[in-house]
């Protein structure tokens, strides 16, 4: 088990009505690889990253987390569609999100939303459930700000407290969707500092980012997309150091 | 003026008509706040069954929600507790249980929930149409069942939106109670009529009426106030 890759995408492609979005996605991201995928606007991207806990669902291909491939079959509009919706709450369970408009719950205060997950989905004690949250609350520098109603917080806040009801699931990877894009530039900072803490431990992550820099710092692996397909990727150095793809050349004078 | 206004025919004990009155007053209660809530239970499942269900349901419920908007509140009910009760006590026969007597409340109920219903349903459907989709698909992605996601996010995240709506839906409902008396039901118009007949004092009989209605709808404000509060907690307010 523990040899499996976290996370492995084959051939995986998304149409959505006569457009094309994923044309034939093969990716892995090996037990605490942390993957960045760059690309324009379009690209697919987010399309691809939403695959992977199937919130969309793929057109045709397979993804496989900790080894375990979801079980799909045909369905009449042309995507696949569950066939085991067990299996994919269990799977989904264990892969936490973060998404770019933190999409905390507005009526539940902070602590609750990074409890709700534990209790009422793991089954988990809620002593011991608000333990483990105050705790992960610290570690985001929320501490103090557990019995606020998340509208009543900035951005960066909220998205730190999304990033605590994520690690309460004690996730096998994570997947963060453009995490930043959303903040006001000066709370940019305070998130992509939680996450490269936690890049540091080696947990898993595939990451969908504007943040050149970050990626840069961060990843083990990155991935860049385009129209649909993987133009090019390597290492950090390799991609932003000595791209080949004038595609990819293009991109990083553009974004730098 | 001392027959129009002789307060004496309010008293509690007879030949005073006061306790006639409240009690009267208390059946409205009752069948306004039992057809209000069968009314929320309706629109819980119409909303979700228009939002998510199959072809099927999803027309099977324009179909009702069409009917009770466009035909009269009257008229509905006099076709569902006539109808209803006699197709109901039709099937019982035919099942050989004997004919049934439906009572009066519960048939009340019915008929009062099933009008609320068409309407809650509209309500609660744009309600949880407001809610960011984010909120919703944040409660799949850490793998709730779609039943704990309805109970634990949707509703909850719906209720403020909806509360505006469904407290016109409850106003609605207590005077949709007067309604009732065609059908021969002791609510507080039909008895109100009763005592004003028979003690010719129609205008202080029918003002009464108007005080305990006017009262009930204070209070309900006050309670629906309080509770708007709370179902906004998390919500920063635009105003």
């Amino acid at each position: 088990m523990a040899n499996e890759p976290a996370i492995e995408i084959r051939d995986l492609r998304k149409r959505f009505g006569s457009l094309e979005v994923l044309k034939g996605i093969s990716l892995t991201a090996g037990q605490g690889d942390i993957v960045a995928i760059i690309g324009g606007s379009g690209s697919g991207k987010s399309t691809l990253l939403r695959c992977i806990n199937l919130l969309e669902r793929p057109t045709s291909g397979e993804v496989a987390i900790q080894g375990e491939t979801y079980r799909m079959r045909a369905s009449r509009h042309g995507d696949l569609e569950i066939a085991d919706r067990r299996q994919v709450q269990r799977i989904r369970a264990h892969l936490g999100m973060v998404f770019q408009n933190f999409n905390l719950w507005p009526h539940r205060t902070v602590l609750e939303n990074v409890i709700e997950v534990p209790i009422h989905v793991l089954g988990m004690k809620r002593d011991e459930a608000v333990h483990r949250a105050e705790k992960l609350l610290d570690r985001v520098g929320l501490g103090s700000k557990q019995s606020m109603y998340p509208g009543f917080m900035s951005g960066g806040q909220q998205q730190r407290a999304a990033i605590a009801r994520v690690l309460a699931v004690d996730p096998l990877a994570m997947l963060f969707d453009e995490p930043t894009s959303a903040l006001d530039p000066e709370l940019v900072g305070e998130v992509l500092s939680v996450i490269r803490d936690l890049a540091a431990e080696q947990r898993t992550m595939m990451l969908v980012t504007h943040e050149m820099a970050f990626a840069r710092d961060v990843a083990s692996h990155v991935v860049f997309l385009r129209e649909g397909v993987i133009e090019e990727q390597g290492p950090p150095e390799q991609i932003f150091g000595d791209p080949r793809s004038p595609h990819l050349k293009q991109f990083i004078s553009s974004v730098a | 003026m001392t027959t129009i206004f002789d307060l004496s025919l309010l008293a509690f004990e007879p030949p005073g008509w006061g306790k006639v009155l409240l009690v009267g007053f208390l059946r409205s209660i009752e069948l306004a706040a039992g057809g209000y809530l069968l009314g929320i239970l309706i629109g819980i499942f119409g909303a979700t069954g228009k939002l998510y269900g199959n072809k099927v349901v999803r027309d099977l419920l324009e179909i009702y929600t069409m009917v009770i908007r466009a035909v009269p509140e009257l008229v509905l009910m006099l076709l569902f507790y006539y109808v209803g009760t006699d197709l109901l006590s039709r099937a019982s026969t035919a099942m050989g249980f004997g004919s049934v007597n439906i009572d009066g409340l519960t048939a009340g109920i019915l008929v009062i929930g099933l009008v609320q219903g068409g309407y809650a349903t509209e309500v609660i459907r744009g309600a949880i149409l407001a809610i960011p989709r984010g909120q919703i698909e944040a409660a799949h992605a850490f793998g709730m069942p779609p039943s704990k996601v309805l109970r634990r996010v949707t509703l909850p995240a719906m209720t403020p939106h909806a509360l505006p709506g469904m407290a016109n839906l409850w106003m609605i409902a207590t005077k949709d109670t007067a309604l009732l008396a065609v059908i021969g039901f002791s609510e507080l118009t039909l008895v109100t009529r009763q005592a004003a007949g028979a003690t010719q004092s129609y205008i202080m009989f029918f003002l009464a009426a108007g005080v305990l209605y006017l009262a009930l709808t204070l209070v309900s404000n006050l309670a629906l106030r309080r509770f708007e509060r709370y179902a906004r907690r998390g919500l920063v307010s635009a105003r």
